[in-house]
């Protein structure tokens, strides 16, 4: 059982932050403290275009991931999601953008 | 490699991140501020020989000016440390500042001002993180080596944070010779107030080398260290201090790397930038938050920083086949213990730190830079000891070509 759903649309928690890097970037989660690296630029705008996006699978298309390389990402977005750094998003919140507001 | 504790997520690039991270990120990752020098106590192993304020210290409006920078630059959290760091009229104003600009915030402390009513306000935000030192599962070890009376102080703080509803505080110790048989105690300890334990090596920094010899592990207790932590595996966190133990067997879990100036860094009490927070001393002054072009001018321009970044190749140490865990060790206990900064480290598993510590040259060692101990400190060891007479003034701030060439310094000339 994969931990992110392609079909489904996701999302950055609210609580984490994205810095870029020349390779990737990082990820913070305020609220668990956990850091995460994005390795690779594409996995970056897959990330960032999740919000936007009716699915996971489509941000990965949109992003130029092939259909080959689909399960790489399939796992890698998993490992986001299984650290809480991706949620999983009702589909009317499409629109909302990728918010790092923090609530305190 | 030092604080940062951390999980890499498993992405697809086939780039392993200390391929990344030797070259350096934009901003650091793991940032030590100390915010003084005063502290309440005298602990004998110090890595930055606090006591006494310094009277250059940054103002309050100065450190907000750095948590402005440390927002530009997205420094997601700071390890706030001193000194005691609460100690500061102004610290909570500076930790309130700190999270309000999107910086975490993580403090150490003795736990002198976790008082009841302090401790109920940080069980409320999720932005502080508090670290409480504790060096001995017992007072008779901790007080040994923290002062009388700092084992209950620690445990009242702790006490109050349990009662106060704080969850997974951290409980930080430094291994030291005389407390790694009480591990379990310390696991027990971390339980009972619903925190979580944290593991640091001892190293020879500050008045650190004044009783490195006497309180670093020995080559069994590192052995026994390495297999408790591979046993409680991420429960336990290390800061990644560890990493020269890999050679035990697999590696564990973090980043295995030296990050001085590459993804760590510190900023002292008055604002001075060193490459790692166990490398106070000249040779790895980067620059001042207080010159031009601020912090980030530092971080990202110093000619020191910008020689740590270079990746080096070749060595002694690299054809060990432990290399790729343990990478040569810990660049600071190599330079205050006068070995060769591309050599092995002084607690190198193979042993071939202890043969060259006793092959070392009678040199003077490498002291730390600005002492700010109390002038009350008790006497310390190395007043009790002959005290070498150093007939040549030969300054360990140049490796020789060899050994663990990979090292950051190694090859590297301040001159
Ligand atoms: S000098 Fe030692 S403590 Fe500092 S980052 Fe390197 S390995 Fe860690
Ligand atoms: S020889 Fe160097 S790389 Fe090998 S275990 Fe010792 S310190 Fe580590």
């Amino acid at each position: 059982m994969p931990d992110l759903d392609l079909d489904s649309p996701w999302t950055l928690h609210p609580q984490v932050s994205v810095r870029p890097e020349p390779f990737g970037a990082l990820l913070y989660h305020f609220g668990t403290r956990r850091l995460s690296f994005l390795k690779d630029v594409t996995l970056l705008t897959v990330v960032r275009g999740l919000a936007q996006a009716p699915t996971a699978r489509a941000a990965c298309l949109a992003a130029g991931v092939s259909d080959s390389e689909l399960p790489t990402f399939e796992r890698a977005l998993g490992t986001l999601a299984r650290s809480s750094m991706l949620i999983e998003r009702p589909p009317a919140a499409a629109e909302a953008p990728p918010s790092k507001e923090r609530n305190a | 490699m030092t604080m940062l504790d951390m999980k890499p997520a498993d992405t697809p690039a086939a780039a392993r991140l200390v391929d990344l991270f030797e070259l350096g990120l934009d901003a650091p990752i793991c940032l030590t501020w100390e915010l003084t020098y005063a502290c309440n106590l005298s602990c004998s192993h110090c890595l930055s020989s606090s006591g006494r304020r310094d009277p250059r210290e940054l103002s309050t409006e100065e450190c907000k000016a750095v948590i402005d920078e440390l927002q530009r630059m997205q420094v997601f959290y700071v390890n706030i440390g001193g000194g005691e760091p609460t100690v500061r009229s102004d610290f909570w104003e500076i930790v309130d500042y700190a999270t309000a600009h999107d910086v975490g915030v993580k403090f150490s402390t003795n736990g002198v001002k976790i008082t009841p009513e302090i401790a109920q306000r940080l069980a409320k935000s999720s932005y502080v993180d508090v670290q409480i030192s504790l060096d001995g599962a017992t007072a008779e070890v901790n007080d040994a080596v923290r002062g009388p009376g700092s084992y209950a102080t620690a445990i009242r703080a702790m006490q109050n944070l349990s009662d106060a509803g704080y969850r997974g505080f951290k409980i930080s110790v430094v291994c030291t010779r005389q407390n790694l048989s009480q591990l379990d105690e310390f696991k027990a300890i971390a339980d009972r107030y619903g925190a979580q334990l944290r593991l640091t090596r001892l190293r020879p920094s500050g008045r650190g080398a004044d009783v490195w010899d006497d309180l670093h592990p020995l080559p069994e207790q590192q052995r026994g260290l390495y297999d408790w932590l591979v046993a409680h595996g991420e429960g336990v966190l290390t800061g990644d201090s560890f990493f020269h133990l890999s050679a035990y067997g697999n590696a564990l879990p973090g980043l295995n790397l030296c990050g001085a100036g590459r993804v760590v860094c510190l900023i002292d009490p008055i604002g001075d930038v060193y490459a790692c927070p166990f490398a106070i001393h000249e040779n790895f002054l980067a620059g001042n938050v207080r010159s031009p072009g601020g912090f980030r001018e530092v971080w990202q321009h110093s000619d020191l920083f910008l020689e740590l970044r270079n990746p080096q190749t070749g060595g002694a140490c690299t054809k060990c086949q432990f290399f790729d865990s343990c990478r040569g060790g810990c660049m600071a206990a190599k330079f205050f213990t006068g070995l060769p900064l591309d050599g092995p480290d002084p607690e190198c598993v193979r042993g071939f730190g202890e043969d060259a510590l006793r092959d070392r040259s009678g040199d003077a060692l490498p002291k730390p830079d600005g002492d700010h101990s109390h002038l009350t400190s008790p006497p310390r060891p190395r007043t009790n000891k002959p005290v070498p007479i150093t007939l040549t003034m030969r300054r360990p701030d140049r490796a020789p070509v060899s050994a663990c060439a990979e090292d950051p310094l190694s090859g590297f000339h301040t001159a």
